[in-house]
Parts: structure tokens; sequence; C-alpha cells
């Protein structure tokens, strides 16, 4: 796993309290890992702070797994 | 009980006779306070007259720029915000067959969306320290409506129903939202009663006086202490027992 998805994973384990080894790419937020919706805008919210990066809300509305957040940060992130 | 060291609050509407009662209670029990208000000079006055642990933001809340840095500013000045008091209205009176579409709209942004924008920054704030108090100032009349006010009412009822959606929303996350509701205090505004008047509210108040902004001040401690923790969504009427609901 690269570096951000590292970091995309810890942050996931903080916020929602799940096992880590269940925050695998293909993991949806609400379906597998149990988010309701204020839990996903708080992921947003959480990833914006880690990686200094802006995530607009219809970039916000297609990130649904683990993996389309880490590839949009790998494109987007700042730091 | 009831201590707030340590805390940090914005008040709007700080100049004025409920919103300066609020702030220097909550600064009695030891928050830090961002004082807000449209006039620089009495904000200043005030913070002399306070001490330590204040912040003097002016800002213009028909300004919809200047309510967007708000939020922002007293978390910078204050380091973070735990409690909002969304204090500030105005009233344009008239009867409601005569009332101005500009009135209306002036009302309504200056008592209802600043009050929703303020809280919705802060809230974002809040939600993610897992703690935070909304406290907005609603009035009776936003429940029991009141001749000449139709403006004034919606705002004051609106806010209600939109308290009670942010406390629902946040409860999880440490963050409250309440309502005071004052019923008739003695302010400036009260004191352009005549007597005529003023002897006809008082003859619908049971306690038989004007209530004071500390009455009110005294309810915002309260709902902004850790002690309110399972308190959300409530509208709390401070008003001498003239209505009961």
């Amino acid at each position: 796993m690269s570096e951000i998805g590292e970091r995309v994973k810890k942050i996931v384990v903080e916020h929602l309290g799940v096992e880590p080894e269940k925050v695998v790419d293909s993991a949806s937020f609400i379906d597998d890992l149990g988010a309701d919706s204020l839990d996903t805008v708080e992921l947003v919210m959480a990833f914006e702070e880690e990686f200094g990066c802006e995530i607009p809300d219809d970039a916000a509305e297609t990130i649904l797994t683990v993996g389309d957040a880490t590839k949009f940060l790998e494109k987007n992130a700042k730091s | 009980m009831f201590d707030l060291t340590g805390r940090t609050a914005l008040v709007t509407g700080a100049t004025g006779g409920i919103g300066g009662a609020i702030a220097q209670a909550l600064h009695a029990q030891g928050a830090t306070v961002a004082i807000s208000g449209t006039r620089r000079e009495v904000l200043d006055a005030f913070a002399a007259k306070l001490g330590e642990r204040v912040h003097v933001l002016p800002c213009n809340l028909s300004n919809s720029a200047e309510v967007e840095a708000l939020v922002p500013a007293a978390e910078t000045a204050l380091g973070q915000l735990d409690i909002l008091v969304a204090n500030a209205g105005i009233t344009r009176d008239n009867l409601f067959v005569q009332l101005r579409d500009e009135d209306w709209d002036e009302v309504i942004a200056i008592n209802l969306t600043a009050t929703f924008r303020l809280a919705r920054a802060a809230t974002k704030l809040m939600m993610r320290k897992r703690f935070g108090r909304i406290i907005a100032l609603t009035s009776i009349v936003g429940v029991t409506g009141n001749p000449g006010q139709a403006n004034y009412t919606a705002s004051k009822a609106g806010i209600i129903g939109l308290i009670k959606t942010l406390g629902a929303e946040y409860a999880k996350r440490g963050v409250t939202a309440n309502c005071i509701a004052p019923g008739f205090i003695k302010t400036p505004m009260t004191d352009a009663l005549n007597d005529k008047q003023r002897e006809a509210i008082l003859a619908k108040v049971p306690a038989a006086r004007l209530g004071t902004p500390e009455d009110i001040a005294a309810a915002a401690v309260y709902l902004a202490s850790n002690e309110a923790a399972y308190v959300t969504g409530q509208t709390i009427h401070v008003n001498g027992g003239m209505a009961m609901f």
C-alpha cells in the first residue's frame, strides 16, 4: 500500500473505530464500515486537514470507498 | 458547577443589553470571550471594562462576507471556539399588510440567515473537537406570534426549527444546540415603551416585573456549561411566567 494509502487507512480506523484489517481498498465507508452520512462528511474534513487540500462537494460525492479516497488524494494531496 | 474556565465563546450583538450581559456572565464564569457587534467604540469600551480574556471582533451581520469571516476570526483570536451565542437581532415592525419586502428580507437576513451561517461555521469546528455549545436567542413572540412583527416572529420561529435540527444532527459529537426565548426584558428597546404600554405588559407577567438581561445571561451560562451536556434542541423560556409551554 502507498504511503498515502496508509495515512488514509489510519484516519478511517481512527474516525470510524473499525478493525484495521477491514479497511481495504474495496471497502465502502457506508456499506462495509458502518459510516453514516455525517461520518462521511467528517472523513472528508479529516482528509482535507491531513493532506492540505480542498475536496469539493462534487468530488466528495464520488469518494465512496477507501480506494476512492486514496486515488483522489494521490492526485490532489499537497502535504 | 457551571465553571467555564478554559472555554472560549463568541457572542454576537454584544453591544446590546442582553448580549452584553451574556458576554459578561460567560466571562465571569472564566471563559475567554470574543465580543462582536457593529459599533467598534462601544465594543472597545466594553472590553476595557471586562479586562483580560477579551477579544473585540466588529462585524456587520447584514454583510455576508463579514458573516462568513466572523467565526474564522474568532477561532484565530481564541485558538478554538467552544461556545457560540448567536444573539444579534433587529426589528423592522409593521402591520402585516403593510410590511415591505425589504423589511422582511433584512430581518430574515440578520436574524435567521446570519444565525444559520455562523452556526454552520462553528459546528464544523466543534464537531472535530467533539465539544460545542450553540446558543441562539429566539423570543417568546417566535412561539406566540405578535401583531406588527410578522418578519421578526418568522425569523425567531425559524431559529427554533434550525436549532432542533442542529441539535439532532450533532448530539453524538458532543455539540449541543439550544435556544433561549426571553419575554419582556428591560433593555433600551423596552425603555422606549410608555407607562401605559408597560402596565399592559406587566399585567400579563405573573412575576409582575420586567426581566433583566442578567436573567437571560444565567440561562446562557447554564446552556454553555458541561452540566448542560444532556440538554439539546430545547428552548428555555425566561419570561416571568408570561407564557407557559
